[in-house]
């Protein structure tokens, strides 16, 4: 049999998603439905999987949808700072931005 | 809280998944459905529900594969819905909507015209949510009572429904499963095989390579559907904007089909066309467009005001002030029904309503401060919901952006969001808009046993466009199967193919398909730009011959999923050569087809108002045309190939 191998490329931004390894149990369901196919599973059983392809995501965000444990923070789209838009309070005048320390409580209404 | 390093970096990983590269497996279809988008899972449930052997062979992953796989909000091209007050013929045969000076597809509009109602109520028994069953916008003016369903743009004449479309793929997907398609996920269509062998004999089959394990698949089947939407890295190229900077298709989306369709001998129209980037300075090229305010697509009709909240004046479609929000969805009386039309380009964005065209100049006199925010406070509560909690929420990319905005603290209802697309896109930065496969009623390609739908056949876009004439091809498909002659596949053929495909995987030291793509697109913005001469499009075409001969012959990759993508840039090269030669075939400027020749400027002469058409025959290109009118007329025609 042949061999192949790989090593993760080194491009900027590298991180289209955040894994919190205390809550991903590994189950790779973002991996099978990851239109990219940007991961890999992880050789390690039940760690979050590898990020081998960052520069091929198309910022969806299916991997987060399809998690199972998305609501508990397994996994999050992380857009590059780039991306991290602003927006202005329109009674008050404050700046904020996506990013940002100390950010506003989060808005909690659900989508239609 | 633990980010989850990026464990490999620095140090090889093996392989996940074994490495088969050149073991074959054969398998045989009556229908042979090629990529699994909306347009891909609607000819293989058509198909299916004749109860024929159905296979289905994408590259991504179907439940969320195509430039849907991540949502869609609009469903265009709606005449036929009950609350419409326009006609299916209207629609398609408006000029300042669908006709574009007749440079459009007029049959592929019609089918579409006709049908996507009936097929927008198929995808409801699916499981996709169409209407407000909630009666979360009851009393809203762009909803209709009786059907619940909600409708964008053009109030008063309702053909362009809002829908909930990120259910849309995975509801196609289960539906695909439950009629028992055999769906091959991950699996990159490279060839279309041909009975002897022949370029623009039928098609009998096609070949693939698994992106995971190498393996070789050799498909056999008496009819096909080649679903592979259009390519979309071509002009630009960067690894460090998102998505590999498809403007908004996903990186998939790479001209496959188109390629592998030419090399069998198949005709294309409207290669010629493309347009200027038009977002280049909003926030990351393409994919993040919806995440920042706007006024446009999924943000419409949103008020747009200035840095101290003065509001952007609008106009309407004939340039008129319009100086209230509601009209910004109705017609004025006696002006012709509007959407924003997707294929739209020369007339396209302004056959809506929109913000007044000077703006630019007006910033710089000092009429209006920047930056620029969206005014979502300001809108009425429905509109306001609709655009940021229904549209943001359900368009392509905005599952996430809805939740990644209001987890950061955004509330529409009391903040304004930013505009960042005001910069225009560098010089060269363009975008086929639409080019593909020609085809007759039966959406059938020029080669037997080749059918087409979505955005590989020419002026195709759009959700409602993709899955009506999806269904429409894989019914067609489906029939000729039933008659047609058992397919014998030519093994040199195969052979052929399999070699060329596992060259790269045999080299080591060459370069890697991301440099190839770079140096494809700078040849596309140096040589067939924004102006275009004979000169240097012949220099283009020299280009692309010398780097196939030597840089292109050098490819490497390190393992399936670098193979795959080193095989789809050389596809997108095949791409480029065919536009470049449907662009030194048409020799006059084209407004409607945003196709500015220095050499010959005259806008549409006369003698040039017709396709221009072209193939490979024996390895030559071909010219033809075919004229405007082609489609014949429209209700006989649509009835006499319905059956
Ligand atoms: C962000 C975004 C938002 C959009 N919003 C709307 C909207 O609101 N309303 C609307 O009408 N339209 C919208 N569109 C457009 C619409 O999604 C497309 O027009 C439609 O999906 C085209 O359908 P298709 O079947 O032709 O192609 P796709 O749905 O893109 O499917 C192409 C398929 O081919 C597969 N494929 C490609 N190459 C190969 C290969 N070599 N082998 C095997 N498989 C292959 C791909 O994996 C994919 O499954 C949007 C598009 C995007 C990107
Ligand atoms: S992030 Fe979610 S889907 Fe992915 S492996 Fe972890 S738990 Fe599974
Ligand atoms: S956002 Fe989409 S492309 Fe990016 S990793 Fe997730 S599923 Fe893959």
């Amino acid at each position: 049999m042949e061999k192949a191998c790989v090593t993760p490329n080194l491009v900027t931004p590298n991180k289209p998603v955040i894994f919190d390894a205390n809550v991903c149990n590994g189950c790779n369901r973002c991996v099978e439905v990851c239109m990219s196919d940007v991961f890999m599973p992880n050789p390690e059983k039940g760690k979050p999987p590898i990020i081998l392809y960052p520069d091929e995501c198309f910022y969806g965000g299916c991997c987060v949808k399809e998690c199972p444990l998305h609501d508990k923070g397994a996994i999050r789209l992380n857009w590059p700072l780039m991306q991290r838009v602003r927006w202005k309070r329109k009674e008050t005048g404050e700046h904020f931005r996506v990013g940002m320390l100390n950010p506003p409580p989060p808005n909690t209404r659900p989508p239609a | 809280m633990s980010q989850g390093k990026n464990v490999g970096i620095g140090m090889p990983l093996k392989w996940p998944y074994p490495i088969r590269y050149r073991e074959e497996t054969e398998v045989s279809a009556d229908v042979l459905v090629l990529g699994g988008g909306l347009a891909g899972c609607f000819a293989a449930i058509s198909a299916a529900r004749k109860g024929l052997k159905v296979v289905l062979v994408d590259k991504s992953c179907t439940i969320h594969s195509g430039a849907a796989g991540t949502g869609i909000d609009h469903w265009m091209g709606c005449p036929a819905n009950p609350a419409s007050k326009i006609t299916p013929e209207q629609y398609t045969l408006s000029p300042t909507e669908t006709f574009r000076g007749g440079y459009s597809n007029v049959i592929a509009t019609y089918i579409m015209a006709r049908d996507s109602y009936d097929v927008l109520l198929e995808l409801e028994k699916m499981g996709m949510k169409v209407r407000d069953t909630e009666d979360e916008f009851k009393g809203a003016d762009f909803r209709d009572e009786k059907t619940k369903l909600l409708f964008a743009y053009d109030y008063e004449n309702k053909h362009c429904v809002r829908i909930w479309g990120t259910g849309m793929k995975p509801a196609l997907y289960r539906e695909c499963k439950r009629l028992g398609v055999n769906i091959y996920e991950r699996t990159m269509v490279t060839s279309l095989l041909t009975e002897g062998g022949k370029q623009g004999a039928r098609v009998v089959g096609a070949t693939a390579v698994n992106t995971r394990t190498g393996e070789f698949y050799i498909f056999k089947a008496k009819a096909s559907v080649l679903c592979m939407c259009t390519p979309e890295r071509l002009w630009i190229f960067s690894t460090e904007w998102t998505g590999l900077v498809g403007r908004d298709g996903p990186p998939t989306n790479a001209g496959d089909g188109h390629a592998m369709a030419w090399r069998a001998g198949a005709e294309f129209t409207m290669m010629e066309r493309s347009d200027h980037e038009e977002w280049g300075g909003s926030t990351g090229i393409g994919s993040m467009m919806f995440s920042s305010g706007s006024s446009f697509a999924t943000w419409y009709p949103c008020s747009i005001v200035d840095a101290n909240g003065k509001e952007i004046p609008w106009v309407d479609t004939e340039g008129k002030p319009i100086p209230t929000i509601s009209q910004r969805t109705h017609p004025a009386p006696g002006q012709d029904f509007f959407s924003l039309v997707l294929g739209g380009g020369e007339g396209g964005t302004s056959s809506v309503p929109h913000l007044i065209p000077d703006l630019a100049e007006r910033i710089k006199k000092g009429e209006f401060a920047l930056p620029l925010y969206a005014d979502l406070p300001g809108m009425p509560q429905h509109e306001r919901r609709a655009i940021f909690g229904l549209m943001v929420g359900q368009e392509g990319h905005t599952w996430a952006v809805y939740r990644n905005l209001t987890h950061a603290g955004f509330d529409p209802d009391k903040d304004l969001l930013q505009v960042y697309e005001l910069a225009p896109a560098p010089p060269g930065w363009r975008r086929l808009r639409y080019g593909g496969l020609a085809h007759d009623w039966d959406l059938k390609t020029n080669l037997d046993g080749l059918y087409a739908a979505g955005q590989q056949i020419f002026d195709g876009c759009g959700a409602s466009h993709a899955c009506s004439t999806g269904r429409w091809a894989g019914n067609k498909a489906a029939e000729y199967a039933m008659r047609a002659d058992k397919p014998v596949l030519s093994r040199e053929q195969v052979d052929s193919e399999k070699a060329r495909v596992y060259l790269p995987i045999e080299r080591s030291d060459g370069i890697e398909w991301k440099e190839l793509e770079s140096g494809i697109a700078k040849v596309m913005q140096d040589y067939c730009g924004d102006t275009k001469t004979e000169e240097l499009m012949n220099i283009g075409l020299k280009s692309f011959s010398e780097i196939k001969q030597a840089e292109a012959s050098t490819l490497c990759a390190r393992n399936p999923h670098e193979l795959m993508r080193t095989l789809e840039v050389l596809d997108i090269l095949t791409c480029c050569e065919i536009i470049i030669h449907a662009s030194l075939a048409r020799k006059a400027s084209n407004r409607w087809l945003s196709f500015e020749r220095l050499d010959y400027p005259e806008d549409d002469p006369p003698q040039w108002r017709k396709w221009v058409t072209l193939k490979l025959e024996d390895n030559e290109v071909k010219v033809d045309e075919l004229s405007l009118d082609y489609y014949g007329s429209l209700k006989e025609s649509y009835e006499a190939h319905k059956k």
